[in-house]
């Protein structure tokens, strides 16, 4: 393959992707190209990068493909064992990985992950990969890698242990050293899991690979897809979201500012021009600020979407007149008191976690129940300036679904909505009720943070 | 044709001299930006250094800046040029029986033209660094008028006709990333995210701007600035906080940044009180305050 040919196919692949990458920006890279050398890879990733990805949210799926067209090393590299690099296809998998070999080799990265070596940790990980991940095919060409398999056999997992133990050793707080050893074993899995689609995309061709990689960027996971380490990643992501969307309304606000004439001051002012009225004056708008009820499913099923939905309604809380917030799993309970204001996230997050067990009193889902407790328990909190905001995903376990009590609810409130985290396609299917409830309320879906974003907006 | 920078490490070294520490990444960027000639979009978090970088690349090269600043309600008139129209009325009551069309042509000479930012910057024979501070401030409209400088280093004028850059100037863009800028914009740029720095290079940061400051605080200093950004706060301390937070110890005269001293001053860091909660939580820090 030559130069070009790599170049075009990163591009194409950049654009299968999601990236907007535009003829003239490939055409930049190129000249990018010409003025650096290609002595240093990480300087060709740096100018690739610069001409290409022109947003933040994008550099993880850049440098994932990058990886796989501008491979780190090729086979085992000039550190592999020489024994090591003979035919694919050929069961040396079987000699190399032995239970001795297992053994020495866990001890090497202990110690490689307790000193935090990262050149050395990043050797292991290619040896991790050239040992215990191949998997040897029954023809030429069949044969594959697995960072499965490798990390299976590894078990990175359970060196934790011993890695807190040695890092307390040399004098760390317990809290530190834990989530200090949860950070190096994770940058070890993910290294093997690069080295593993490396040594893939070498065999079958990086793109083949590419569209299997890449996973969607944060803004545009499933909230119901996603990771632990992608949850934490997302809340991180809430912030800057509401800080994006309150400066939007406060632009969006001030184009609108412009209220009914204001005749007096018009008259006022025309003095000063012989009683001609040059300017007009008008009078400012009324910002208009809607009460808002949340009541949401924090079922298991859903859990994570409520508490995002909560999360950004509590940061953009001054953005509306006053907010209530009631959980349910099958009991309704309310939860408006934990969204202090100035209040700490993470605290906020956990007292709701914590109140969670009030919502449920049998452990399964049931919107009929919570929709007639929530009418006869909290009637009040609807008027008509208030606007209700369901979420869940209307899996109610095939019991009552109460509509007409939700039709009483919405036709008290100022507005209605219910958001759903499920993909349109899901709705009614299985024990979803959503097809039954979006004729008394208007459903929208709602399956990641852009969404999210978009409809916080439009409702504001 | 003058370059800006000889190589990646040309770039390093002399923005090293003027005191500003850039990583790999940001020198091969601003050295590319100067190489290719094309405008440089700087987006990251506030107080890493954005703006820094356009100075110290005007400083390195001996340039001259020119800054527009832009705000919500920036328009052409304070960012492009404006006809100074008290000096033409002048003009004209000065001209008495003059005919109108040499008045006419008269009135929209150079001497009328009052130059904004953009067009200064195009028009100086002398290397000039172009800031574009906070573009994401501005109204989507101003993008537009961006769109001709950028790309081809001109300014149209309509009773002057084009005036075009006799020497391109390095335009630096900034952006906090609160509005998405538009796909044009972007597409002229090459683009740089900056970010915190990692625990070494942040050392050096903080000892090269305040040079009193031991070795052993600036160590404990960065760690403590690199825990609390793991932490889950509304606003995570920037390296120009933590350049504060050395003066602040240098100032109070603090040797040795214990739990209490931490504790003292975390408000030089921390900016939200609920952060402060969280900090002083998360550090395991005596609570009593």
């Amino acid at each position: 393959m030559t130069l070009l040919d790599t170049h075009i196919g990163l591009v194409e692949a950049l654009r299968s992707a999601g990236l907007s990458v535009s003829l003239a920006e490939g055409l930049d890279a190129i000249a990018a190209l010409e003025r650096i050398g290609w002595h240093d890879r990480e300087v060709v990733r740096t100018a690739y990068a610069a001409t290409l990805v022109k947003k933040q949210s994008q550099r993880v799926t850049f440098d994932a493909i990058f990886d796989l067209y501008y491979p780190r090393l090729v086979g085992e590299g000039v550190a592999g064992d020489p024994e090591g690099s003979g035919e694919e296809g050929e069961p040396a998998g079987a000699v190399r990985d032995n239970a001795a070999a297992l053994t020495t080799f866990r001890g090497e990265l202990a110690a490689a992950l307790e000193a935090g070596d990262d050149q050395r940790v990043q050797d292991l990980a290619v040896e991790a990969m050239a040992r215990f991940g191949a998997m040897p095919g029954r023809g030429p060409g069949l044969s594959s890698w697995s960072a499965y398999t490798a990390l299976q056999r590894v078990t990175p997992q359970q060196l934790v242990d011993q890695l807190v133990a040695g890092l307390l050793g040399r004098g760390a707080h317990p809290d530190d050293a834990e989530r200090l050893a949860g950070r190096r074993v994770g940058e070890f899995t993910r290294l093997v899991e690069a080295d593993a689609r490396r040594r893939l995309a070498e065999e079958k061709g990086p793109e083949h690979v590419a569209d299997v990689v890449v996973r969607p960027t944060i803004d545009r996971l499933d909230f119901t897809s996603a990771r632990r380490a992608d949850l934490e990643e997302m809340r991180r992501e809430i912030y800057p979201l509401a800080r994006r969307l309150a400066v939007r309304l406060t632009k969006e606000q001030h184009a609108r500012r412009r209220g009914a004439l204001d005749f007096r001051r018009t008259v006022r002012a025309s003095l000063a021009t012989g009683g001609v009225p040059l300017e007009t004056h008008h009078r400012p708008r009324r910002p208009h600020r809607t009460e808002l009820v949340v009541l949401c499913d924090v079922s298991g099923s859903v859990a994570n979407f409520a508490q995002f939905t909560l999360l950004l309604v509590y940061a953009l809380r001054d953005q509306f007149h006053k907010v209530r917030a009631f959980t349910f799993v099958d009991q309704v309970h309310e939860v408006s008191h934990h969204f202090t204001p100035g209040g700490d996230v993470v605290e906020v997050m956990e007292n709701l976690a914590a109140s969670t067990a009030h919502a449920a009193r049998w452990g399964r889902t049931n919107y009929g129940r919570a929709f007639t407790t929530f009418a006869e328990q909290h009637a009040d909190a609807l008027g008509p300036r208030t606007s209700l905001l369901v979420l869940g995903d209307a899996r109610s376990n095939y019991s009552d679904l109460a509509v007409d009590t939700l039709r009483g609810l919405v036709g008290e409130a100022r507005h209605a909505w219910w958001l759903n985290p499920e993909h349109t396609r899901h709705w009614g299917t299985g024990d979803s009720a959503a097809r039954a409830y979006g004729e008394v309320v208007p459903m929208v879906e709602c399956r990641n943070l852009t969404q999210l974003g978009e409809f916080v907006h439009d409702i504001l | 044709m003058p370059s800006w920078f000889a190589s990646p490490d040309d770039a390093s070294s002399r923005l090293h001299a003027t005191g500003y520490l850039a990583d790999a990444a940001t020198a091969t960027t601003a050295y590319l930006a100067g190489a290719l000639e094309k405008p440089l979009l700087v987006e990251g978090p506030a107080g890493v250094g954005k703006t820094e970088l356009a100075k110290a690349v005007a400083r390195a090269s001996g340039a001259g800046l020119v800054r527009l600043q832009c705000y919500e309600g920036l328009d052409e008139a304070r960012a492009l040029y404006e006809w100074n129209y008290k000096k033409q009325l002048l003009r004209i009551q000065a001209s008495g029986d003059e005919g109108w069309d040499e008045t006419h042509d008269d009135i929209f000479t150079d001497e009328f033209l009052l130059t904004r930012p953009l067009l200064t910057a195009i028009r100086r024979d002398e290397p000039t660094v172009l800031l574009i501070d906070e573009v994401d401030k501005t109204d989507v409209e101003v993008e537009g008028l961006l769109l001709e400088v950028l790309s081809d280093f001109q300014v149209t004028i309509p009773e002057l006709g084009t005036v075009s850059a006799t020497r391109r100037p390095f335009v630096v863009l900034t952006s906090n990333a609160t509005r998405e800028l538009s796909e044009a914009v972007k597409r002229r740029c090459l683009f740089l995210h900056l970010d915190y720095p990692d625990a070494e290079r942040e050392r050096e940061i903080v000892t090269s701007q305040v040079p009193g400051l031991t070795d052993k605080v600036a160590t404990q200093l960065v760690e403590v600035v690199a825990r609390l950004r793991e932490l889950e706060l509304k606003k995570a301390p920037s390296i120009a906080e933590s350049v504060d937070w050395a003066r602040t110890l240098i100032a109070l005269e603090i040797g040795d940044l214990d739990e209490e001293a931490v504790r003292r001053t975390l408000g030089v860091v921390l900016k939200h009180s609920s952060d402060h909660d969280r900090a002083v939580k998360e550090l395991r820090l005596a609570a009593a305050r």
